[in-house]
């Protein structure tokens, strides 16, 4: 019980951390982030430029903090289309009878088969790589995981009594899926919106590093890891603080989901 | 069983069959004009023309997708547009790269993770246990290329140990091949050890709770007997749920990582046909690997059945 308040005030503590950065870099930034300055270009972190500058001089803070704006809003899109196609589905599994749950889960099995990174392999290959791309490729991947966790949720809670109860008094499927089954698993579906925001911004940020996400020159963690693979022997620490950002970023939201899950559930206790 | 066997394989190529499709329909049908997307608009139109006819584009679309699909089962994976060559040799020469790289890293994380799940389990609320579940909650959340790119940092470029990328070759000894692959591998396998560890050791605490475990050690059997021959393989369902569960990340990983590490693997085609619209390479890497993951999970289905003969027993009636 110690531990899982731990993780909720940590995990809260880091998420808002992050958002309060990505918010922040919209109105403000040490430097735009965008802003090539060759002559201060590769310099170690000083008073003037606390994380140092990359090989075009461009602040690295400043980047981050533009990068954290662009990782999520790409994992909150993802987790949107993930969970605004998945739930929907999921509910209509469980509720909907033999046939309809039999669709749903073998078209969920055949979607679990294209990881997102070869969904986004596939819209590259059509339309060009792009921010757009990475959302809707890691969008997609969620809605079987949605779907999946909405289903055995409901499934189990369907059986309760109180379930049976609002269906003897004359309660529609629609009306005890809506008022009663999804009120009491929505708890559950909030801890896996944390555990896929973190997937999804580990996601976006492999998309970027291979070239098939976010675009130079917007910033991004993952492009600025592959920018500075190019530079390691010079500038280690360009390889070192986008990474620390991913990790810190994907930490805090699992920390936040395993804090939540503790407090919300109480058989965990 | 042999009816149920025969369902579940019947189901497996219908999953193929259906993996196939989609991405026929994506690759094939959804660009409208496959070639004119290959060449680009500027194209001259008896170039374009040439094009879909060595292509098959001026065929059916449900001819081509029988003639592909007929193809893969026979190996013969169609010629690349760029290269001119067929691309199963394309495919035959990275996978031997690729291949390799997965099962070490597969190989690597099983090896950490169940010891580690074991151990905590059974020192369960001990420094050991809050010291180890510690790493992998951090483990966790550390992406596996930025990972690789640290292991550059310390052992090529500190240490200089190890080479920074680049792929030996087999034609140069297993040791050297091996060697190079080390630290991709590596990588990929410790935030994948640090969720695996994670699963075992819940996994191994329930089992750890059950009437056999209390009946072993009320026989005599000691504390490190019961963990290894009892609690443990009785934890192995979940752990190899999740094991094919991760598998398709596992792939992601390695496609990211061959890129890291400039290893010419599966990755760095795939992404060379991405960049050259080189489209039957794309569709043919995309449905071999989706299709990898199917038969994996497949397979872990049929584990469940050597795991637990017990459920042999309930299949059978």
């Amino acid at each position: 019980m110690k531990q899982g308040r731990l993780n909720l005030v940590l995990g809260g503590a880091i998420t808002a951390l992050l958002v309060g950065m990505a918010l922040a870099s919209l109105v403000w930034t040490p430097y735009p982030p965008t802003h090539i300055d060759i002559v201060h270009r590769l310099a170690a972190p000083s008073a003037a430029h606390w994380l140092g500058t990359d090989p075009f001089g461009r602040d690295v803070l400043s980047m981050i903090m533009a990068g954290a704006r662009s990782s999520l809003s790409v994992a909150l899109i993802a987790v949107a289309v993930g969970a605004g196609i998945g739930i929907p589905l999921g509910a209509l599994a469980a509720a909907g009878g033999e046939w309809v749950d039999q669709a749903v889960m073998r078209a969920s099995d055949l979607a679990f088969a294209f990881p997102a990174l070869l969904t986004a392999v596939m819209i590259a290959a059509l339309a060009g790589p792009g921010e757009a791309n990475a959302m809707l490729a890691i969008g997609i991947f969620n809605i079987p995981v949605f779907a999946r966790v909405t289903r055995g949720a409901a499934l189990s809670v369907r059986e309760r009594d109180y379930i049976t109860a609002a269906r003897a008094v004359g309660r529609s499927e629609t009306a005890v899926m809506l008022r009663h089954v999804l009120p009491n698993i929505s708890a559950m579906l909030l801890v896996q919106v944390t555990i896929q925001f973190a997937l999804a911004i580990v996601a976006d940020a492999g998309l970027a590093y291979v070239g098939l996400g976010t675009q130079p020159p917007d910033p991004s963690w993952g492009r600025m890891l592959n920018d500075a693979q190019t530079f390691v022997f010079h500038a280690p620490l360009l390889a070192v603080f986008p990474g620390l950002a991913i990790t810190l970023a994907v930490l805090g939201l699992n920390l936040l989901g395993d804090g939540l899950r503790d407090r919300l559930d109480p058989r965990g206790r | 069983m042999t009816r149920f066997l025969l369902r579940r394989v019947i189901g497996l190529v219908l999953t193929l069959l259906a993996a196939s499709l989609v991405v026929f329909l994506v690759l094939d049908i959804l660009p409208g004009d496959p070639a004119s997307l290959m060449l680009g608009t500027a194209a001259r139109p008896d170039t374009l023309a040439a094009l879909r006819h060595q292509m098959g584009f001026d065929q059916s679309a449900g001819l081509r997708y029988a003639l592909w699909v007929a193809g893969l089962a026979h190996g013969d994976f169609g010629i690349s547009y760029t290269y001119g060559v067929p691309v199963a040799g394309l495919i035959g020469a990275r996978v031997m790269v690729s291949l390799p790289l997965a099962l070490m890293a597969i190989t690597l994380s099983t090896l950490i993770a169940i010891p580690v799940g074991a151990i905590t389990a059974a020192r369960r609320g001990q420094a050991v246990d809050a010291g180890l579940m510690g790493l992998a909650q951090l483990g966790v959340a550390v992406p596996n290329f930025w990972l690789g790119l640290l292991f550059i940092l310390f052992f090529s470029v500190q240490l200089a140990w190890l080479p920074a990328g680049g792929f030996a070759g087999w034609d140069k000894g297993a040791i050297a091949a091996l060697r190079s692959l080390l630290l991709p591998a590596l990588a990929l396998a410790l935030p994948q050890a640090a969720i695996l560890a994670r699963v075992t050791r819940s996994a191994v605490l329930e089992t750890l709770d059950q009437d056999y475990v209390r009946t072993a050690l009320a026989k005599g059997v000691t504390g490190a007997g019961v963990l290894w021959r009892h609690a443990l393989p009785n934890a192995f369902i979940p752990v190899v749920t999740v094991l094919g569960l991760q598998f398709g990340f596992l792939l992601a990983g390695t496609v990211i990582i061959e890129n890291v590490f400039s290893l010419p693997g599966l990755g760095r085609l795939i992404f060379q046909a991405v960049a050259q619209r080189d489209l039957i390479v794309v569709q043919d890497l995309v449905v071999l690997l989706a299709g990898s993951v199917i038969v994996v999970n497949f397979l872990v289905d049929l584990a469940y059945f050597w795991l637990d003969p017990r459920l042999s027993r309930d299949a059978a009636r």
